[in-house]
């Protein structure tokens, strides 16, 4: 079976971000990027998946040349080819994931991992969009993954609990933490990356139905009051959360 | 052009959720705002007091009704949503941003071939266009932002729009029976965590991080919880170390949370926990380093020792609660 895994590049999460001078996105400068941690969770499921019933995994990721940094990092924990679809302008998830689904229909890959979210412009849809664009059934927010020939039962998360949800191939699940232990790139992983081919097209056009008007800093809030160094502060913390707070 | 918009609301167990109650008051205000018509749908087998939606001030509410629609299914859950969209002529579709939310929106957008804006903190009408504001970067940064296709969809984060004041009026509700649903998706079973509250829904949230040094010390962070009838999270430190939950982990990589009253214990505050839970309306820290970055977020804050502080505030919290 063909397994298609999406990855997007992001800023490391410690980044502060200071947006940049058009004021709709961030400065990138002296930001270092890495795979986005929910899409290493993703690679990790392609990975066993191929393992337990055989196959092939194929990486894909949209944006500029230095998501190749990206595909690398999964070629190196054992994906066996990448794809880069070039577009260096900033797209919003329905322009994602219109170029996605065209390639991984290209593919002919009937499984197809996610991320349950970037952790750049927190969308969580890319997933479902695109599978509901390749007509494939789709499951987000995974934290645990049964194939059985062409059967899924996959649980997510939900407030306060899990759904157990049954589908079937050609499907797209989308990965939350817990779903397993990320493997670590091996030596012999990173070196065989070099090595693997990542293959470079335009991504397919398509245009943009949101705009950014505007980039800003949420207010900041103004650091209160250290009330007390001990137990004896804590009859003032409640009487302030009763009387000014009004919080309990 | 359809002036219409219509809101999805959310039931599990047949009980409406309180976060598409503030999404259908949001529907209503924006509505009388645009000069538009407003309309909610809902989806289940049985659902308890659609009438009261007119307190919220939405007159019309269709129920698709069916046994099997009891649990989420993704598919039948979209297939009737957009087909009501479209039957209605509604451009403007609101669904709640939760777990279900985040699912059946995309899977609806792409149906309706509409534009869509995740995880909204505001709306406002701008020359008869709605500006959304959503967090960013983990609420790094904020965007203001627009849909330029005829059909929007907007998706509002939970515990941020005010349900406000309530009217008295009664909803007119439809009731549509689905023979046939479309189940190629479909929940076979919820398993709940125990009982407990979850930190995306609750108003109030104790939290603890490595300065509870040990798993058995979060007793008495469960404690407080539960004297303040609130929910427990946690830091990453403490959820990597296996002493609690992934799904009680605040911040950037766990939940993003804005409850009324966060209390952290013991956390020092990184960025990533930070982004996660600085939009809460009250923070009050309890860490014995005073410079932790926690405090520069804190209304209110003790430098003090847990293992001193924390029992204490607890008592005097069940004092007040009687
Ligand atoms: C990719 C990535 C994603 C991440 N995502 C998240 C996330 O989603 N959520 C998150 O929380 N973190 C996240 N982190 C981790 C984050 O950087 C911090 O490591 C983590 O938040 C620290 O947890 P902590 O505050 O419990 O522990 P520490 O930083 O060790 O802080 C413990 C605090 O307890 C105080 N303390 C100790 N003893 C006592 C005592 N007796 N009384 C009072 N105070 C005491 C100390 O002064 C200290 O401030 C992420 C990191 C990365 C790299
Ligand atoms: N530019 C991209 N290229 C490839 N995959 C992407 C891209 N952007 C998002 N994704 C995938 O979609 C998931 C959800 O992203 P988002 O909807 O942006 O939060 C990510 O975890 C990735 O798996």
């Amino acid at each position: 079976m063909k397994i298609a895994v999406c990855v997007s590049h992001v800023p490391d999460t410690a980044t502060r971000i200071v947006i940049g001078s058009d004021g709709k996105t961030i400065d990138p400068n002296g930001v270092t990027y890495i795979i986005n941690p929910y899409d290493e969770f993703a690679v990790e499921e392609a990975l066993k998946t191929k393992e337990k019933l055989g196959g092939e995994v194929v990486v894909i990721s949209l944006g500029k040349d230095a998501n190749k940094e990206t595909i690398r990092k999964a070629l190196a924990m054992g994906a066996d080819s990448g794809i880069l679809l070039k577009d260096d302008a900033q797209r919003d998830p329905l322009g994602v994931a219109k170029a996605l689904s065209e390639e991984i229909k290209a593919q002919g890959a009937e499984l197809v991992f996610f991320g349950k979210q970037s952790v750049d412009y927190d969308n969580s849809i890319t997933g479902q969009l695109t599978a509901e664009m390749l007509g494939y059934n789709c499951v987000s927010v995974v934290v645990d993954l049964k194939l059985e020939g062409n059967k899924i039962v996959a649980e997510r998360e939900i407030e306060g609990g899990r759904e157990v949800v049954e589908t079937s191939l050609p499907a797209v699940i989308t990965a939350q933490k817990g779903l397993n232990e990320p493997r670590y790139a091996s030596l012999k992983g990173i070196m065989a990356a070099k090595k693997k081919q990542i293959e470079e097209k335009p991504a397919a056009g398509s245009e943009k139905t949101v705009e950014i008007l505007k980039m800003k800093k949420p207010a900041l809030k103004q650091p209160g009051r250290i009330i007390g160094t001990d137990k004896s502060a804590v009859p003032e913390l409640v009487r302030l959360l009763k009387e000014e707070a009004k919080v309990i | 052009m359809a002036n219409k918009i219509l809101t999805f609301l959310e039931q599990r167990n047949g009980i409406l959720k309180k976060s598409s109650l503030e999404t259908a008051k949001e529907a209503a205000r924006l509505a009388g705002e645009l000069s538009y018509e407003v309309e909610a749908v809902a989806i289940g087998s049985n659902i308890e007091d659609l009438e009261s939606l007119g307190k919220y001030g939405i007159g019309k509410v269709t129920f698709f009704k069916g046994e099997n629609l009891a649990n989420y299914s993704s598919s039948a859950y979209a297939g009737i949503v957009s087909n009501y969209a479209q039957k209605a002529d509604a451009d403007i579709l609101l669904f709640s941003n939760s777990a279900m939310g985040k699912d059946l929106a995309p899977l609806v957008c792409v149906k309706l071939n509409a534009g869509i804006l995740m995880d909204c903190i505001s709306l406002e009408v701008s020359s008869g266009d709605i500006v959304a504001t959503r967090p960013v970067f983990a609420g790094k940064a904020l965007v203001e932002a627009r849909i330029n296709s005829q059909k929007k969809i907007f998706t509002l984060r939970p515990n941020v729009f005010n349900i406000g004041s309530l009217g008295d009026n009664k909803a007119a509700v439809t009731v549509e029976n689905v023979e046939n649903p479309d189940l190629r998706t479909k929940v076979v079973e919820v398993k709940k965590s125990e009982g407990k509250m979850d930190v995306a829904e609750a108003e109030i949230i104790v939290s603890g991080g490595r300065g509870l040094k040990a798993p058995e010390n979060f007793r008495m962070v469960e404690e407080l919880a539960d004297t303040l009838g609130a929910a427990v999270g946690a830091s990453r430190a403490v959820v990597d170390a296996g002493w609690r939950p992934h799904s009680e982990q605040v911040g950037q990589t766990g939940k993003t949370v804005s409850p009324n009253l966060y209390i952290a214990i013991g956390i020092s505050g990184a960025i990533q926990h930070l982004a996660g839970m600085s939009s809460s309306k009250y923070i009050v820290a309890i860490n014995k380093d005073k410079d932790a970055p926690i405090f520069g977020v804190a209304d209110y804050g003790i430098a003090g020792d847990i293992f001193e502080v924390l029992p204490a505030l607890t008592e005097e919290i069940k004092k007040i609660k009687g």
